[in-house]
């Protein structure tokens, strides 16, 4: 075990993936020298060379039409995009390439590729360094969607992705890069004492498709994901009530199983995405809920996201759920 | 609105058109290059600069005597002539089969190659044999060459039950893995970028394959054709980059895809040794093929080639392109028809006759009449077997995930 900031967590998984398999390589805008405007690819290229760890042109959908042809001839590539907000001029080869060639071919070809991208607000990043965009992938069949949330499940998230033979969309919370964030933008708090800043050095893997159960309660589920997870912790504080806490970790697929052993138990669910309401994967949790949970609902499901906007840069405190807004929605579930 | 009338300031912008419209003549610049105009270069250790005059200019080896000629004639073998003359002249009867079966309800859509049969069989006849081939949608002929069972493809085209593909992508959209064919996908130009990657794997690999790809004019105006010559000049994967510039996108006019009239020399300014070819002479497109083959295999990293031919058919069987082209545009092409041409130089050099040239034909009609029989034994679009609905629901990932299951089980097949 070591004490690791989420940079860092993934860092150690991506050098493992690079030492235990000759397959792996990464590449992207500042990826390879430099190591990353984040440094998640810190000492990589020095470590495993120019083939394995390279810088690219600025050219997002270039990157992953480079990637969807490496996969497709056995090799496993990781693409990171410098910012998701970045994501959109490689949509087509993502949606319409990377996440159909399985099953456009009958099976005969496919491309095991990952596109890792730094996502979500809190760090003062206007319009287009702050966009949490999930929903813009969990709509597309074919690929997988997951959003870690801190050091620990970010290193074993990773791995099981980069193994994975199906595509996916690994979103890094960048606000939770350096620390956990409770929604207080004046307190920064560090993973150093965090029990999820605790990181085993070597290789493990958290499985695609399950769900983490960050506190256990008795009175209301909260689903959350990315940085939002914090947040959520912090707004069950304020609320005084018994939640259950489930850091989705995986959107597609997500975890049926954990969700609804929560809410029969509980009767009642929040819902907490930092993107917009309209359309948003917290929509998408809402009508499964209660198409599964229907009998066990005590009280209507509330939402609380980002709001149907821009994302702003000075006021962004007021655009992210706050601790305040969460814990308001877990007590009108009380009183529904 | 329209701007003031005086000859200077900024005008109204420019929309152009095709020079000519139905109910016009027909028109096309004359053709000035002859075999024999330009060199060769040595393939390993040519520069883009040395390519100036090839990418402007026309790399021709037949006459118009149907001789060959100048340093680019691949001398091929009669027999090799021949093997090509037979794959273009199949592919150009199956597709004439497929498109009465479309026309009879038989099938859903067809793509014919009409006019273009030289560019995939010229070009993969040119490759070795595990070289890898990223193809549009227009070029099928690809898998004659690598040796597919017509019925193979038949089943795929009608959607049965043998549909390797199992019914999810319109006809002409084939996969075959065993002849190293990459699957075809409909957004226009994202294989071109996508081959890149597949060279630059094949590179880190260390393996000996080459891939090659397409591109029409009407798609190189999508971004993916820059990011790939971009990637291309900057990796330099063992690639060969071809844009077949058959004049129209469905009605689009090649003026629209780039402000200039030539698409070769816009890979100089990327860097990457460039050659215009004319696209209906299989000896010279044989011969470009080769020599970009020779440059990746020796590590001297990408070609790019306008493949410079005429797109004789409507775009596919939902087009009617007498709406929007003149008549008679197909024979007033300078660069003729491409089996006709090979067909005559062969009878030039005494190694064919029109008498043999009608039995192969013969022989070849029988074949694909015969092929077809057999596919439609596994089904038909109309009334099927198609392939079980099952199929809708598994290879979208690898394994079924829990939330495809439940759908699968609601439809309940």
């Amino acid at each position: 075990m070591a004490n690791m900031n989420m940079i860092q967590s993934l860092n150690s998984a991506l050098d493992i993936m690079l030492d235990r398999d000759e397959t792996v390589l990464m590449f992207g805008q500042d990826v390879g020298y430099f190591g990353g405007v984040f440094r998640v690819s810190d000492g990589l290229q020095a470590k495993h060379g120019v083939h394995r760890v390279f810088d690219s042109p600025l050219a997002e959908g270039g990157l992953a039409a480079i990637a969807f042809g490496m996969g497709l001839n056995g090799l496993r590539p990781i693409v990171e995009i410098q910012f998701s907000d970045y994501i959109f001029p490689a949509y087509d080869q993502i949606v319409n390439e990377i996440a159909k060639l399985r099953h456009r071919s009958g099976g005969e070809f496919w491309t095991p590729v990952v596109v890792r991208a730094p996502a979500g607000g809190g760090i003062r990043g206007g319009h287009h360094h702050s966009q949490s965009p999930e929903s813009q992938f969990t709509h597309t069949p074919g690929l997988n969607v997951v959003y870690c949330s801190n050091p620990y499940n970010a290193k074993g998230l990773l791995i099981s992705a980069i193994e994975s033979n199906d595509p996916i969309i690994f979103l890094e919370p960048k606000r939770c890069y350096r620390g956990p964030f409770y929604g207080d933008p004046h307190n920064v708090p560090t993973w150093k004492d965090h029990p999820d800043g605790e990181v085993p050095e070597e290789y493990y893997k958290i499985p695609l498709g399950e769900a983490r159960l960050v506190e256990e309660g008795s009175d209301c589920t909260v689903i959350s994901w990315g940085a939002m997870v914090h947040v959520a912790e912090q707004g069950i504080r304020d609320s005084g009530i018994s939640c259950d806490l489930i850091d989705l970790q995986s959107l597609v697929p997500w975890d049926r199983d954990a969700v609804v052993k929560s809410v029969e138990k509980t009767g009642r669910c929040v819902i907490v995405h930092e993107a917009p309401k309209t359309s948003g994967f917290g929509a998408e949790m809402a009508a499964s809920v209660q198409e599964r949970c229907f009998y066990s609902l005590e009280s209507r499901i509330e939402r609380v996201t980002g709001w149907d906007t821009p994302f702003p840069h000075s006021t962004e405190w007021d655009y992210m759920p706050s601790p305040q807004r969460i814990a308001d929605a877990i007590k009108r579930t009380m009183e529904g | 609105m329209q701007g003031d009338e005086s000859d200077t300031g900024i005008k109204p912008y420019s929309v152009p058109t095709a020079p000519a419209r139905p109910g016009e003549q027909a028109v096309f610049e004359e053709w000035t290059a002859t075999p024999g105009d330009l060199s060769r270069p040595d393939p390993a250790t040519c520069t883009s600069d040395d390519t100036a005059e090839h990418a402007f200019g026309l790399v021709r080896v037949l006459d118009d005597e149907h001789q060959a000629s100048g340093e680019w004639h691949p001398e091929l073998s009669a027999d090799e002539l021949r093997t090509g003359l037979e794959f273009m002249s199949r592919l150009r009867i199956f597709d004439d089969r497929m498109m009465k079966m479309q026309r009879t309800g038989k099938l859903s859509f067809y793509m014919r190659s009409l006019g273009e049969e030289a560019v995939a069989i010229a070009q993969t006849m040119a490759l070795e044999e595990q070289d890898w081939v990223f193809p549009t949608y227009r070029q099928p002929g690809a898998q004659f060459v690598r040796g597919r069972s017509m019925v193979s493809m038949i089943n795929h085209c009608i959607g049965n039950v043998e549909d390797n593909i199992k019914g999810r992508q319109m006809p002409v959209h084939y996969s075959w893995r065993e002849g190293h064919f990459i699957s075809v996908s409909s957004p226009v130009g994202t294989q071109f970028s996508q081959a890149v990657g597949v060279a630059m794997a094949s590179a880190y690999k260390g393996d000996d394959q080459v891939t090659i790809t397409w591109i029409g004019d009407g798609a190189s105006a999508e971004g993916d054709y820059h990011y790939a010559l971009n990637f291309a000049s900057v990796f330099k994967p063992p690639v060969i980059l071809n844009v077949v510039n058959n004049q129209w996108a469905i009605s689009t006019h090649r003026n629209l895809a780039t402000g200039g009239s030539n698409f070769a020399s816009r890979g100089l300014a990327y860097n990457i040794p460039s050659i215009r070819v004319d696209g209906n002479d299989f000896l010279a497109l044989y011969s470009v093929t080769k020599w970009a083959r020779l440059r990746a295999g020796a590590g001297a990293g990408p070609t790019h080639i306008e493949v410079l031919t005429y797109r004789a058919a409507g775009h596919s069987s939902s087009d009617d392109p007498s709406r929007y082209r003149p008549e008679g545009e197909r024979e007033a092409w300078p660069g003729g028809d491409p089996i006709e041409r090979l067909k005559l130089h062969l009878i030039a050099i005494d190694e064919w006759s029109e008498e043999r040239h009608s039995e192969m034909e013969e022989r070849i009609d029988s074949e694909v009449m015969a092929a077809y029989k057999e596919a439609v034994t596994h089904g038909d679009l109309a009334s099927g077997p198609w392939p079980p609905a099952s199929t809708i629901f598994t290879e979208v990932y690898e394994e079924v995930p829990w939330h495809i299951q439940e759908q699968r089980e609601e439809l309940g097949k």
